[in-house]
Order: C-alpha cells, then sequence, then structure tokens
C-alpha cells in the first residue's frame, strides 16, 4: 500500500508547535531503561530459540579464542625451555670504530666500576667485567721450569674479571671458591682456574694453596670454576681479579660488561645501562639484551595456526547469519506486536532500536559463552599438558565484544525490515 | 484553549488507493467529533471504515483534505511528531485485543506508557489504577491467554485510557465477544464515556451502534449522520 507522500519539514527544530497541553519530559519516553526491559522480554520469550541462536556465535567466538590461546600457551612453554638463559643475560661492549686498515678501534672504554653502576639499575641482579690479559711471551706454568728441550705447551689464556662476574654467567665454582672485591682492591695475587685449565695444569686441589705461575710470578690458586652459561672461555682460562691484572700487567680496559638481569628487563636495561656507564654519550656503547616479553609475543601471535583463525571466522560468519535469520523471524512473526507498538506511539526508530539491541545482545551473549568457553578449554587442555596456560586478557574481552559486533551487524537488516511495517497492515493479523 | 474547539475535524478528507483500478475509500469526509462525544460509526465491510479508522488513528494520511487532531493539524507533521501525538492523544482497542501473550496483564497495561511520556514515577500507580477502573486489580499478574475474551478486552481498555488520551478509537471492540461480555464491555466504554473521555465505536453490529448518542453510517466512502 503506497501513501502519497505530503511535503515534510526537516529536522525537528522547525517542526509545528504542538498545542497539545503541556508536552510530557522526554526523558520519560522510551528511556533505554524501557528499550533494555523490552529487549529483555523479546529474548527472553524463547529460551530454547536463544540457545540455538547463540551457538553459532559460540562455537565461532570459541574457537576464536581456543586458537589464539593455544597460540600463546604453546609460545610460552617453547620460549620456556629453551630461553631462560637468553632471557636474563645481557652484554654490553664499547662499540668500536672500523678504521681504513682495517682494525678495530674501540671508540670508549668501560669503566672500571661498571658493574655497580649498572647493579643500581632496576633489573640488573648481578654484572661483572671480563677482559683477556695480554700476556705476551709469557707461560703460565704450574711448576716454572726453564727446559729448553722441553715441547712448547699453548699455555691457557689470562682473563682478569671482576668479583661479580661468576654469578653474572652463572658459572658454578666445583672446589675452592671465587675471589671478592677485597683481592681484586688489594690486587691480590690469587687466581681462580677454569676446568680444563686446572686439568691441564694438573691441578683438581685447592686446599693446600696450590701456586701457579705467570712468567715467573706466583700466584695462589684459591679455586676451579666448573661450568659457566656464558663465555664459555672461562673454563680454558686462568682468572685473576682485574685490579691484579691491573697491577701486574697494566690492563688498560675491560673487554665486555656481562650482565645477568630479571626476565622481562631487557629492553630497560638496554636503555637504561649505557646511560648510566657514560651519561654524556651512551651510544658509544653496544648493548645485546633480549627482547622484551611484548615483542617475543608479537612474534609469536605471527604464528598463530591461520587455518584454525579462517575457520573461527567462517564459524563466526555462520553465527552471525543465523542470528540475522532467527531476528528475521522473529520480526515477521512478531508483525502484529510491532504494529501494536507502532499505535501505542512506538517511532520507526523505536522499533529498529529493539530489534538491533535483541540482536546485539543475543551476539553479546554467544560472545561472553564463546570466550569462557575457549577459556576453559585452554585451561583444561593445559593441565592436561602439564603447561602454564597463558592466555591474554584483553583478549578474551575482545573476543566476547567481537560477539556483540557481530550481533549487531546481524540485526541490521531485520532492523529495517521491522521498522518499515505498517502500523495498519500489522494489526490486520494478531499479536 | 483547545476546549472549544473539536477533538476530532476532517475537512473533505479524501483517501485513494492508486490503483489500477484507483480505489477511493474515502470521498470528500467533513467530520467533527466535539470533546465528550460518543459516537457511533456502522458500515458494512468494504464500505472503508477501516480507512476512516486508520486515519483517524494517524496510521494513515488522507490523500486530499486536512485532518485537525485536538487542533493539530495533522498534514505536515513528520512521522515521528505523528507518533508522539498519536502515543498522547489516542488509545486503541482492537477487535483482536492484540495483548502480548507472554507479557502479564500488567506489562501489557504498561507498554502503552513506554511510548508517550508517562512519568516513570507515575506509570506504576497509573496502570494498577487503571486495572482496577476496569475491575481487574485481581488479575494483573496473569498472562492474557489465560483470562477470558471479556476480560482480555478489559485489559486493552486499561491500555488504551492509561496515558490519559483525548480519544479513544475502539475497532470492533465487541467482535469477538459474546452477547453478555459485549454488553459489560459497552457498558465500561460508557463509564468512561461519562466521565469525559471522548468515544468512538467502529461496528458492523447495530446493536452495539445505537447505544451511542451519536451514530454516523458510511457507505461506498461516504458518511452520513443516522
Amino acid at each position: 500500500m503506497r501513501r502519497p507522500r505530503l511535503p515534510r519539514l526537516r529536522g525537528r527544530t522547525a517542526a509545528p508547535e504542538e498545542p497539545t497541553g503541556p508536552r510530557t519530559p522526554r526523558a520519560d519516553r522510551f528511556t533505554v531503561q524501557d528499550l533494555l526491559v523490552e529487549v529483555s522480554h523479546g529474548i527472553g520469550g524463547h529460551t530454547g530459540r536463544l540457545v540455538m541462536t547463540t551457538l553459532g556465535t559460540v562455537l565461532g567466538i570459541g574457537s576464536l579464542v581456543v586458537t589464539i590461546g593455544f597460540a600463546q600457551t604453546a609460545a610460552g612453554q617453547l620460549s620456556r625451555q629453551f630461553d631462560a638463559v637468553a632471557a636474563t643475560q645481557a652484554v654490553i661492549s664499547p662499540a668500536s670504530t672500523r678504521s681504513m686498515n682495517g682494525t678495530e678501534t674501540p671508540n670508549t672504554r668501560l669503566p672500571w666500576d661498571a658493574p655497580d653502576r649498572v647493579e643500581r639499575l632496576a633489573g640488573v641482579e648481578r654484572a661483572g667485567l671480563i677482559g683477556e690479559v695480554p700476556i705476551g711471551e709469557l707461560q703460565i706454568t704450574a711448576v716454572p721450569i726453564n727446559d729448553p728441550s722441553a715441547p712448547e705447551v699453548l699455555s691457557p689464556t689470562l682473563l682478569a674479571t671482576s668479583d661479580g662476574l661468576l654469578d653474572a654467567v652463572r658459572g658454578t665454582v666445583v672446589t675452592g671458591r671465587y675471589f671478592d672485591a677485597g683481592h681484586e682492591l688489594r690486587a691480590d695475587r690469587v687466581a681462580v682456574l677454569g676446568a680444563r685449565a686446572a686439568e691441564k695444569l694438573g691441578l683438581n686441589r685447592v686446599d693446600s694453596q696450590p701456586s701457579i705461575f705467570v712468567g715467573e710470578r706466583p700466584y695462589t690458586v684459591i679455586g676451579i670454576v666448573g661450568e659457566v652459561q656464558r663465555r664459555p672461555d672461562l673454563l680454558d682460562a686462568v682468572i685473576v681479579p682485574l685490579g691484579t691484572a691491573r697491577a701486574d700487567f697494566g690492563l688498560v680496559a675491560a673487554e665486555e660488561l656481562q650482565l645477568h638481569i630479571a626476565p622481562g628487563a631487557g629492553a630497560l636495561v638496554a636503555e637504561q645501562a649505557p646511560i648510566a656507564l657514560d651519561p654524556n654519550q651512551p651510544e658509544n656503547f653496544e648493548v645485546q639484551a633480549p627482547r622484551s616479553g611484548s615483542e617475543l609475543q608479537e612474534n609469536v601471535q605471527a604464528d598463530i595456526n591461520v587455518v584454525f583463525l579462517v575457520l573461527g571466522v567462517i564459524a563466526l560468519l555462520a553465527g552471525g547469519l543465523g542470528i540475522a535469520n532467527v531476528t528475521l523471524l522473529s520480526v515477521s512473526e512478531r508483525t502484529g506486536e510491532i504494529g501494536l507498538r507502532r499505535a501505542l506511539g512506538a517511532t520507526r526508530r523505536d522499533i529498529a532500536a529493539q530489534f538491533m539491541v535483541e540482536s546485539l545482545v543475543i551476539g553479546l551473549l554467544g560472545g561472553l559463552i564463546g570466550a569462557a568457553v575457549g577459556v576453559f578449554a585452554v585451561v583444561a587442555v593445559a593441565l592436561v599438558q602439564q603447561w602454564t596456560p597463558i592466555i591474554d586478557l584483553p583478549m578474551v574481552f575482545g573476543a566476547a565484544l567481537l560477539g556483540a559486533l557481530v550481533g549487531l551487524g546481524a540485526g541490521a537488516y531485520p532492523a529495517r525490515r521491522a521498522a518499515r511495517i505498517e502500523p495498519i497492515a500489522a494489526l490486520r493479523g494478531g499479536v | 484553549m483547545s476546549q472549544a474547539s473539536p477533538v476530532v475535524e476532517l475537512v473533505d478528507v479524501t483517501r485513494s488507493f492508486p490503483g489500477p483500478p484507483e480505489v477511493r475509500a474515502l470521498k470528500s469526509v467533513n467530520l467533527a467529533i466535539a470533546r465528550g462525544d460518543y459516537l457511533s460509526i456502522v458500515g458494512p465491510s468494504g464500505s472503508g471504515k477501516s480507512t476512516l479508522l486508520n486515519v483517524l488513528g494517524l496510521l494513515d494520511r488522507p490523500t486530499v483534505g486536512e485532518y485537525r487532531l485536538d487542533g493539530v493539524s495533522t498534514g505536515e507533521l513528520s512521522e515521528e511528531q505523528r507518533a508522539g501525538l498519536r502515543a498522547r492523544t489516542i488509545g486503541f482497542v482492537f477487535q483482536a485485543f492484540h495483548l502480548l501473550p507472554r507479557r502479564t496483564v500488567l506489562d501489557n497495561v504498561l507498554l502503552a506508557t513506554l511510548y508517550s511520556g508517562v512519568p516513570r514515577v507515575e506509570r506504576m500507580s497509573r496502570a494498577t489504577a487503571a486495572l482496577e477502573r476496569v475491575g481487574l486489580g485481581h488479575r494483573m499478574g496473569f498472562l492474557p491467554t489465560t483470562l477470558s475474551g471479556g476480560e482480555r478486552q478489559r485489559v486493552a481498555v486499561a491500555r488504551a485510557v492509561i496515558a490519559a488520551p483525548q480519544l479513544i478509537l475502539a475497532d470492533e471492540p465487541t467482535g469477538n465477544l459474546d452477547q453478555r461480555t459485549s454488553g459489560e464491555v459497552m457498558d465500561l466504554f460508557e463509564e468512561l464515556n461519562h466521565d469525559g473521555l471522548t468515544l468512538v465505536v467502529i461496528t458492523h453490529d447495530q446493536a452495539t451502534a445505537d447505544r451511542a448518542a451519536r451514530s454516523i453510517r458510511i457507505a461506498d466512502g461516504r458518511v452520513s449522520e443516522l
């Protein structure tokens, strides 16, 4: 049935005065509260149908959450397995410039108090300097024998470290002890041997206070290092305190600073440590620090199984179509109700809003249930596999909201249909 | 202000439905209904009764002519303004009751307050009062499906009067009721009319029509006083 269009005034301000007594306050006409009450009745009427309608969204959102949740959990599992050391270790060395003839010249020196400087930073647990001491022609031996006929043996290297280095590279002492700040300060002639160097020099006990000789200078061996997580060359070396190396061999500078940092502090330390070392020229230091957790996660996100993601999206689309279908059915079933509401003074917009919000709520409901089911699935599988479940909370809420969005999209067409229903035609049928 | 002017004023109203063949359901109708009137409209089916009701109820627009409702010229109003005017000034009662089957009697009556802007604080007290008024104070929590036809129509009447309209439009209100309940519902209408409410009853039942103070007949789109 077509209605002739009479000229209509655009906009409310231009509307003629309505002299129908005192106008009721706009605030009391079909408020959001009223809308929500009507929506809840509209949805609550058919419980069975509601369950069937939400099922598609539940499946879609659920599979999305499960896919992403598993990817995150598995990624966490991987990095836990082989990243435990890498995630907590950082190295700082002076940047170097390559000169014309190909030699590298360091731009700066690590200050001798570098460990103290960086250990004050949040996230740094232990730090230690290390540098190789040039000994030239000198031999390191357990017994100083000058025997020109003896075959020349490769002597171990001589390394100088600060007292904190062993902890910084997470090394262990098999026997004896590592030197401390006191040895370093007094430049005591003490040495710690790497396990293989000790073997080469024929030493395996330190309780008798054996000595080794660098050239002809004796050093008391106070400990043997058995194992290190970084700088494995320590095991082949004779290690002396930095102070001793400076006094005896004129060591000019350490080569690098090893840091043991807290998990996830990599980015922070990489930014702050050079400033702590040299506030004027922090750019002169090169930092190798583990990337922060979020970067790691981003990388992992890219690895999410695309196939499952696509399946989830498809399920979600099917869910949206389901909502659209059922809402459309509900519109045609409730033609009489729509006509009645129009007769009672509902505008087309009121009717459209009612159906839009109904399908939005159905979508949100599906999204919430789906997200919950997904989380439970991830947690359950992680429990069985003895993994640590890792689920991004914003992702879960985002997924639930995505359900609402799907509902909103699905409701658009049915709501337009409902708004177009003419009250006259609708009232001919029953409610 | 509007006390003197009639509630309903149709001036040369014609409503035609474009064909082919073009159907003119209302032909140059002139009708004035004063405040407090009790008017019945009779006519055989196909005579234009429903079209007249739709035009009166702002559910349809006249093709030609002017319709003034409660002093407001309705021709130039937008759909939204017509909806607002409809909610505030007209109460509908239908032959098929049009109650929502899954909502309680009280909810059904409250439905009319949603769109007419009855202040929230007054809604509940007005709904209870309206239901008491039609004698259904003891049925408020019932579902309409459990009520008899007469009771259902009385719920519909309560819903029609809750927003304090200027005009009640009843379309075959007794069409689905037996003789005795018809009488009861008409008694209720007449009580409301006594209280000052303007009442228009559309019917094809002569007995019902004869109860009205004023009766008009519509035939072939033309209106004549009886």
